[in-house]
């Protein structure tokens, strides 16, 4: 209730100021002022803010990652013009020096990063890659799938997507009641139980323990429970009569993947908790005869959450981090195999295409997280955001 | 009483760094902590000296052996701690190879045993080792002690974790240093000048942040070239490591620096004509270094599992070189660990050094807090 007033209040207030001067009619001005208003709300221009400093980070990602596929010495089309001779296969000189040019690779460096840019962004309808492919975003060839960049990515990023944030929901699920329980019950058994479990989540590295795992899970119910999907879904698509074999091969993905970010929350959230049942309203709130479980719930318990929902971009990181190499333990249908095999046989677009759209996504998750933010704040929304 | 006064006054004139070690030294995990990392470290200093065996020394048939068992009683007699030679021998049924036992004659566990030769601390020629195995007792040879077992080429498992951990416990090491001077560097400029470059600065240290950091690790290690010694290769894996940690650490000596330089003793030194660096080094600097080492400290584990992760993978440190991430390659399937679990091992090591860089970090942090 509180958040809306202090917004009406504030339009209120623009209102009064930014109604335009001159005479130009009253549709037209109740029409900007409208607009102008609108943009005058604290939370709007917050959000606003936020949005454009998404684009130097942008800019600045695709810089880091310009700068990794460059880092293997030697270059990218003579390496692959080598491979396809150590297989037999003849390579015309047309067709290197047309590869030449496609990358760039006779331009300066900071004109191959422009190109190889703007090559993403558009790619005119009488390009070479056009005809081969009939798309505007040239993600450029990788060698390891022998298609498109975009094209790989694109097979794998909503499973990516989807169990990210499964095992997203399942950590906050999961690992929030645990902190809330372990703050109000502090050096109880629960709560050395908990740092215990979290602890070990985190230093087991997730590739063993989901071996371990895997081999349990061969050892009592007999099947290892390996990938995503069964043969017969990989046949037949997954539908709703076994989609609960599919949830069955999330379970060990959902385990490995979540504990290790789980102990992160957590602690955050415990400590959080902590500090905040230690401050001065919440004595006053039991002085003054309020329940504990409404202390908890109602006071201690919001103002924790907003540094959990701040930390969202961090987690989605680690998680991605987390699942790269899970992945390829349980051979599950996601990027991370994928940048494995990329990385093999040095196929550097694509796996630098894989790490811009893992970093872009958690680049949007803490854009999201701050919007989040300012919308439960609003301390936010007046400080601008300099955090 | 006077020895009351005694310890008050000693309290009040104590240094920061003594308070906070008297402060560790109550912390009971991160005292047990940091003296498993002191065992370990010095393990896998003199690893030559108490592994039984050389890095590369194999015998094809112990070939995927269990731990060898170590006996005390043959043929009812105490004869001290021995093992047996074991024997091959192939189930005419099923033609399964199985391992047995050869209890014809046994091999007596001794200490400081001459064996393979090494260099102590890469000086001294040495080929003593702390136990390995004697003459058996009918005068045969052949016999081998592997504590952990042995891997697919024969190898002792127990020897290669003690020398492997010469790489997995130094890389993250070294990367964490390299992060601590790299983060105070680039963090002091930020903040000491701050504007349009602290700007900069700072986007980077936020992109850098947002890139999920094994992916990018792995990116990065495709620029290792195949083929080189392990010097290089310990050398590029420490810079790769280092290339995401320096991040927190800068944003921490930020931090600091804006709440630091407007106090007057830096207003003074400056006035005094004190040179830009040495405010820094001298004035600043010392002012948080608690706060750093326990960030550096709480750094490690990441690396630690990400140099694991990234060899095992293959894309670390690769053979001949060792690494745990290297050893737990044996262990990639669950066939490997169903029929030999023993190749599980090293992760125990791995483990345990996480936890224990954990709990120090945190026994660290609290030390470190004036308020507590």
């Amino acid at each position: 209730m509180e958040e809306n007033t202090i917004i009406s209040e504030s339009g209120a207030t623009a209102e009064t100021k930014s109604s335009v001067p001159g005479s130009t009619g009253g549709f037209f001005r109740s029409f900007w002022g409208a607009i102008v208003d609108f943009f005058k709300k604290d939370l709007v221009r917050y959000i606003v803010r936020r949005v454009l400093m998404f684009i130097p980070t942008l800019i600045l990602i695709s810089i880091l990652v310009f700068f990794v596929i460059q880092l293997p010495p030697g270059d990218y089309v003579s390496a692959h013009i080598a491979q396809l001779a150590t297989e037999g296969e003849l390579v015309d000189a047309d067709y290197a020096a047309q590869m030449r040019e496609d990358y760039g690779l006779d331009l300066p460096v900071w004109q191959q990063y422009l190109k190889w840019v703007k090559d993403i962004v558009w790619t005119p309808t009488d390009s070479t890659y056009y005809r081969l492919y009939h798309s505007h975003h040239n993600w450029k060839f990788s060698f390891a799938y022998g298609r498109d960049v975009w094209s790989v990515i694109k097979d794998r990023l909503g499973l990516t997507i989807l169990v990210s944030a499964v095992i997203m929901i399942f950590q906050y699920v999961v690992s929030i009641p645990i902190a809330v329980y372990a703050s109000t019950h502090q050096y109880s058994p629960g709560d050395y139980i908990s740092a215990v479990i979290g602890f070990i989540g985190t230093a087991i590295p997730n590739f063993i323990f989901a071996i371990i795992l895997m081999y349990l899970s061969y050892k009592w119910t007999g099947n290892a429970n390996v990938g995503l999907f069964s043969q017969e879904m990989l046949q037949n698509g997954v539908h709703l009569y076994n989609f609960g074999e599919f949830l069955k091969r999330m379970i060990i993905p959902i385990i490995v993947i979540g504990t290790s970010g789980t102990c992160g929350i957590i602690r955050s959230v415990r400590a959080q908790m902590l500090d905040e049942t230690a401050r001065q309203y919440t004595l006053t709130a039991r002085a003054k005869g309020v329940s504990e479980r409404k202390i908890v719930m109602k006071y201690c318990f919001r103002a924790a959450m907003n540094p959990t929902v701040s930390g969202l971009g961090g987690v989605l990181s680690s998680l991605f981090s987390g699942s790269t190499v899970t992945a390829m333990v349980l051979n599950m249908q996601i990027q991370g195999p994928v940048l494995y095999k990329a990385l093999q046989s040095q196929d550097m677009y694509l796996a630098g295409a894989i790490v811009m759209v893992q970093a872009v996504l958690v680049v949007i998750g803490i854009l999201l997280s701050d919007i989040a933010l300012a919308f439960l704040d609003p301390r936010i929304r007046y400080s601008g955001g300099n955090r | 009483m006077a020895k009351k006064i005694k310890s008050k006054e000693d309290y009040y004139l104590a240094s920061q760094w003594t308070l906070m070690f008297r402060k560790l030294k109550k912390h009971k995990l991160a005292k047990i902590s940091l003296i498993i990392l002191a065992i370990l470290y010095i393990g896998a200093l003199f690893a030559d000296f108490l592994a039984p065996y050389g890095l590369d020394e194999f015998d094809g048939l112990y070939k995927d052996t269990a731990p060898t068992a170590i006996h005390w009683k043959f043929e009812d007699k105490n004869v001290g701690p021995h093992v047996y030679k074991i024997k091959k021998i192939i189930d005419k049924k099923t033609f399964e190879v199985k391992f047995e036992d050869d209890t014809t004659e046994y091999y007596p566990v001794k200490f400081f045993v001459h064996g393979t030769e090494y260099k102590i601390l890469g000086v001294f020629k040495c080929d003593l080792h702390l136990f390995g195995i004697g003459e058996g007792s009918n005068g045969g040879t052949g016999a081998k002690i592997m504590l952990f077992g042995a891997d697919t080429l024969g190898r002792d498992i127990f020897s290669r974790v003690l020398l492997g951990a010469r790489i997995s416990l130094t890389i993250p090491f070294a990367s964490a240093i390299i992060s601590f001077f790299l983060g105070i560097a680039i963090g002091s400029i930020s903040g000491y000048f701050g504007g349009a470059l602290d700007m900069v600065i700072q986007r980077i240290i936020e992109v850098i942040g947002a890139v999920p950091q094994i992916p990018l690790w792995m990116a990065l290690s495709a620029a290792i070239p195949s083929g080189i010694s392990t010097i290089k290769m310990y050398f590029y894996m420490t810079v790769i490591l280092s290339f995401i940690n320096w991040t927190g650490m800068a944003r921490i000596v930020r931090g600091k620096f804006l709440s630091l330089k407007n106090e007057d003793y830096v207003m003074a030194a400056r006035l005094s004509g004190v040179s830009t660096w040495k405010i820094i080094w001298k004035h600043m600097v010392p002012g948080f270094m608690s706060y750093l080492i326990v960030s550096m400290t709480l750094g490690i584990p990441g690396s630690i599992v990400g140099e694991t992760s990234m060899s095992y993978l293959g894309l670390g440190i690769k053979s001949p070189a060792t690494s745990w991430g290297v050893l737990l390659q044996e262990a990639s399937t669950v066939t490997d660990v169903a029929s030999h679990p023993h190749k599980l091992i090293p992760i125990i090591f791995v483990t345990i050094t996480v936890l224990a860089y954990n709990f120090l970090g945190d026994g660290l942090r609290d030390a470190a807090d004036p308020y507590k």
